[in-house]
């Protein structure tokens, strides 16, 4: 099966494994595949997505704006084009 | 009845108001998908926020917790502290305010002239920052009284009791409820009443996504998600971006008339994205969704300007 060429948009916090690339490049059928190669291309960022396998409490990440705990979590299928997202957990809304 | 025995008296009851032109087409033989806008800048100082500071000021009288004179405390970027700043000058309460210092200055100049006290917590971190400052400052002040709009159960209770039930009212043949995610009070209280009634209503999140300052935390064990979010109460969750944001508040004010702030236009955002959705699998949709205030306190950003554009808000708090 062949892996789309997703875009992946990179937090401030994250981009230290990045060498400071706001977006980068990578395959992936579904967000899980995609986080492997994620962290092939730049070892130790898959561990700061994941905690034994789960999403880590204080990361959102999302596909085409929408997250992906609603949408399959790990398992959210992707397909080229879409573009992924990943922010830390903040505070906010109209308060 | 319109006639009230003092300000407070007459919160909530808020329109909900069609909007027919900005509501997609359906297909030909299809139903229609109508959009609905709960109106929450006409409660008494101007945004949904008033609901969650009087519940949550009533239930600290009751407790005991609050007695008369004290300091009430509490993070916000705002529209919870302009509602607290309104009820703590009627009630004779002292308020001090958290609020990230890269918020519009309408909103400082609301806060004083309630007479609130402003504590700024720095830009870089936004509003998780001035919840970690203000819980900081509690523990500092055991005698001042950490509402605490986040944790507090008082704030689901509001949208539980008011916002859900208002709009079930209105609209018995909801479809779906967009609301934005802040402290989640709102969509819990609201979701959750709406789910009851029907179990088919779908819940939807829409969250504001900031300039990078906003999110440049020191580390990720910064992050931090309410202590009242219950993700079983949501459907579906989306991040909306300043520009998508701006764009629907202006389109808001010019196809339907609504002057709304601008964490509005990512609320509008979402529904609009859901009605189109309900729009190409041919199924009716009424979907309800929450303008949490109006658009006086954003004036500042320049953002409803014909040349005005999203940049205006990078770097700022403008939800």
């Amino acid at each position: 099966m062949s892996k789309a060429i997703i875009e992946v948009r990179i937090p401030t916090i994250l981009r230290p494994y990045t060498k400071n690339e706001k977006a980068v490049s990578a395959y992936g059928s579904s967000l899980s595949e995609l986080i492997s190669d994620l962290d092939a291309k730049f070892p130790g960022l898959g561990e700061r997505l994941l905690e034994n396998g789960e999403l880590r409490r204080f990361i959102n990440i999302y596909i085409n704006d929408e997250d992906v705990r609603f949408m399959g979590g790990l398992s959210a299928t992707l397909k080229a084009g879409d573009s992924v997202t990943i922010l830390p957990a903040v505070a906010g809304g109209c308060n | 009845m319109t006639r009230f025995d003092s300000l407070e008296d007459s919160l909530g009851h808020t329109p909900l108001i069609g909007l027919p032109k900005l509501s997609p087409k359906a297909q030909a033989g299809a139903p229609p998908v109508r959009l609905w806008a709960k109106l929450e800048d006409r409660n008494p100082t101007g945004s949904i926020k008033d609901r969650t500071a009087l519940f949550m000021i009533n239930a600290a009288e009751k407790s005991g917790a609050l007695k008369p004179g004290a300091t009430i405390l509490e993070p916000t970027s705002g529209n919870t502290g302009i509602s607290l700043a309104m009820i703590a000058k009627v009630r004779g309460y002292k308020l001090v305010c958290v609020m990230p210092e890269n918020t519009s200055p309408e909103r400082t100049q609301l806060l004083k002239m309630w007479g609130a006290e402003i504590i700024y917590s720095p830009a870089a971190g936004g509003s998780n920052e001035a919840v970690r400052i203000a819980k900081e400052i509690a523990a500092e002040h055991p005698d001042w009284v950490f509402l605490y709009q986040y944790g507090n159960p008082a704030n689901t209770q509001a949208h539980y009791e008011g916002t859900g039930p208002e709009i079930y009212e209105d609209l018995p043949s909801i479809t779906h409820f967009v609301a934005g995610l802040g402290t989640t009070g709102t969509l819990m209280g609201a979701g959750k009443y709406l789910r009851e009634k029907n179990p088919l209503v779908q819940v939807i999140a829409a969250e504001p996504r900031y300039g990078e300052v906003v999110y440049g935390l020191r580390n990720l064990d910064a992050g931090f998600v309410p202590e009242l979010y219950d993700e079983t109460v949501i459907t579906r969750r989306f991040s909306v971006g300043a520009e998508d944001s701006v764009r629907r508040v202006r389109e808001l004010l010019q196809v339907e008339g609504i002057f709304a702030g601008i964490s509005t236009g990512a609320i509008l955002h979402a529904a609009l994205g859901i009605a189109r959705e309900a729009v190409a699998a041919k199924v009716g949709a009424d979907i309800a969704f929450i303008v949490c205030d109006a658009g006086w306190k954003y004036l500042s950003t320049g953002v409803y300007n014909e040349d005005g554009d999203a940049d205006a808000i990078e770097g700022e708090l403008w939800a």
